[in-house]
């Protein structure tokens, strides 16, 4: 259980919130061109970091809105929270 | 040559006041080359050193551990067993490793506290019905006892479950797998760790895999907190941290490692006599031997490696018990507990080979790993020795999330996670 200072919203309970998985993932520019690994690579393949990472969060009981998040995976510790098409403020 | 265990073992070491048992394994350094190095000493990575000596006849093994043996996702489940699941892959794969369940204690000369009390997973809407019929004739066909139970079947089999059609969700029927149950989930662990040292594996504890060094398309050996472990074989049982090592290697996973939490109550005299899952609702509940409850709560739906989970999932899961056993509601909680378990989009495991050869992967199987120790131990061993998957474990590859030949088994993992 953590706190998460929606951008929108100001801090709230993370129990109010939808965990979006990792950011950052571009969807194929040219979907028909791709090959079958590179389609499994964008599907299923994930970072699954233990340590900093970027990830996308949906405030889904309150403003509905997504934004990112990032977070330390190994203690839950929130290192920045930035809005959607922003770049991260940290790397 | 191990002293075997028996009662008149028992008797001898009474006189001694039980201080002079001989260690059920050493604690040895590492040597510099192994054949095969296991990471992981969990359950399903000391079940799969055993087999490759055992079955596979290979010798210079070594199984390192970060932390001690059993001490990750072995010794943090619910301990519960049973292969009902919906997919011909999955039926083959976890009742390959029921039957071997069925024997094991005998094997290892060891009490692994196997005992076949029986899965109900309840159904609370038509779909679930639905479902669970489905599901009970496609385990029969593939030759897993299975039966279908109405509401009053329910209730007798398990008499303090709240049938009343006033609750929330209430019970429409269930299934039941009577050769289903719970072990020991420490002495399956001791006893693999057991059975393998004899057999002259080297257990390593606290020995941190630190990097894997990778000539072009091999790997040459693993770098750790004890030093560099030449070898041209690693098999990686990881659990929650399979992702970490595949990283070392340069590898990405269909994972996400996710905490799953699970909690006892104070221990009390025998009151279920079963195991009951219910997976709309999402509540589970066993009894223990020291008779605490054992309650498996859901997971968080965010990735983390903090072994911590959140409150709202605990405390839904206990209204969800409340609701379904209301005989319950005094009942104090007296540990609870996270582990980190992960996942695959299929929601079934993978036992592999990798694009990497001399590395093999045994991981994602989430949230419910416990049941298939033995079979996946022989499995993957099988794997790593013939650098080929057993016919049992050949749908378990990492391939399928490239040709799709996926083996989804969300129904199956008999609590929604």
């Amino acid at each position: 259980m953590f706190l998460i200072n929606c951008p929108f919203c100001g801090e709230r309970e993370q129990s109010e919130f939808k965990a979006g998985g990792e950011a950052h993932i571009v969807r194929p520019k040219q979907p028909t061109e791709l090959s079958d690994d590179q389609w499994a690579e964008y599907l299923f393949m994930r970072k699954n970091i233990k340590g900093i990472q970027f990830e996308r969060w949906n405030h889904i009981h309150g403003c509905r809105k997504w934004f990112n998040m990032v977070r330390d995976t190994s203690n839950d510790e929130i290192k920045a929270v930035y809005k959607m098409g922003e770049k991260p403020p940290v790397k | 040559m191990k002293n075997k265990y028996s009662i008149f073992s028992l008797i001898k070491n009474a006189f001694s006041y039980h201080e002079n048992w001989e260690k059920a394994w050493k604690d040895p350094e590492p040597k510099k080359e192994y054949d095969v190095v296991i990471i992981g000493g969990g359950g399903h990575g000391l079940a799969t050193a055993y087999y490759l000596a055992k079955k596979h006849n290979m010798k210079n093994i070594a199984v390192v551990e970060k932390g001690w043996i059993g001490g990750g996702n072995t010794g943090r489940n619910t301990t519960i067993i049973r292969s009902n699941y919906l997919w011909d892959a999955s039926a083959g794969l976890y009742d390959h490793a029921l039957k071997i369940w069925e024997g094991l204690s005998q094997e290892l000369n060891y009490n692994v506290m196997f005992s076949q009390r029986g899965v109900m997973n309840l159904a609370h809407n038509l779909q679930d019905v639905r479902d669970l019929k489905r599901r009970t004739h496609a385990n029969r066909l593939n030759g897993i006892d299975a039966v279908y139970l109405n509401t009053e079947e329910v209730k007798k089999f398990c008499p303090i479950i709240n049938t009343s059609p006033d609750i929330r969700y209430p019970v429409l029927g269930g299934t039941l797998q009577k050769r289903a149950g719970t072990a020991r989930h420490d002495a399956v662990a001791w006893g693999y760790a057991r059975g393998a040292d004899e057999m002259g594996v080297d257990i390593i504890q606290n020995c941190e895999v630190k990097g894997i060094k990778r000539n072009r398309d091999a790997v040459e050996g693993i770098e750790t907190t004890k030093g560099f472990i030449k070898t041209n074989k690693i098999g990686v049982v990881a659990a929650g941290h399979s992702s970490v090592i595949a990283n070392m290697a340069g590898l990405r996973l269909p994972l996400e490692s996710k905490p799953l939490q699970a909690l006892v109550s104070e221990p009390v005299k025998p009151i279920i006599d079963t195991v009951v899952m219910s997976n709309a609702v999402h509540a589970y509940v066993s009894q223990s031997d020291k008779g605490e409850l054992v309650i498996g709560a859901g997971t968080d739906d965010y990735v983390s490696y903090s072994q911590k989970g959140s409150h709202d999932i605990v405390e839904g899961t206990l209204n969800a018990i409340l609701e379904l056993y209301p005989i319950f509601s005094r009942m104090r909680m007296l540990r609870q507990w996270g582990g980190i378990v992960d996942i695959c989009p299929d929601a079934s495991p993978i036992i592999s080979k990798t694009s990497i050869k001399g590395l093999y992967f045994n991981c994602g199987w989430g949230t419910g790993g416990f049941k298939a120790t033995p079979g996946s131990g022989d499995l993957f061993a099988h794997t790593i020795a013939n650098d080929e998957p057993h016919k049992l474990n050949a749908a378990f590859n990492l391939n399928r999330f490239v040709s799709g030949d996926l083996v989804d088994e969300h129904g199956a993992a008999a609590v929604a996670h």
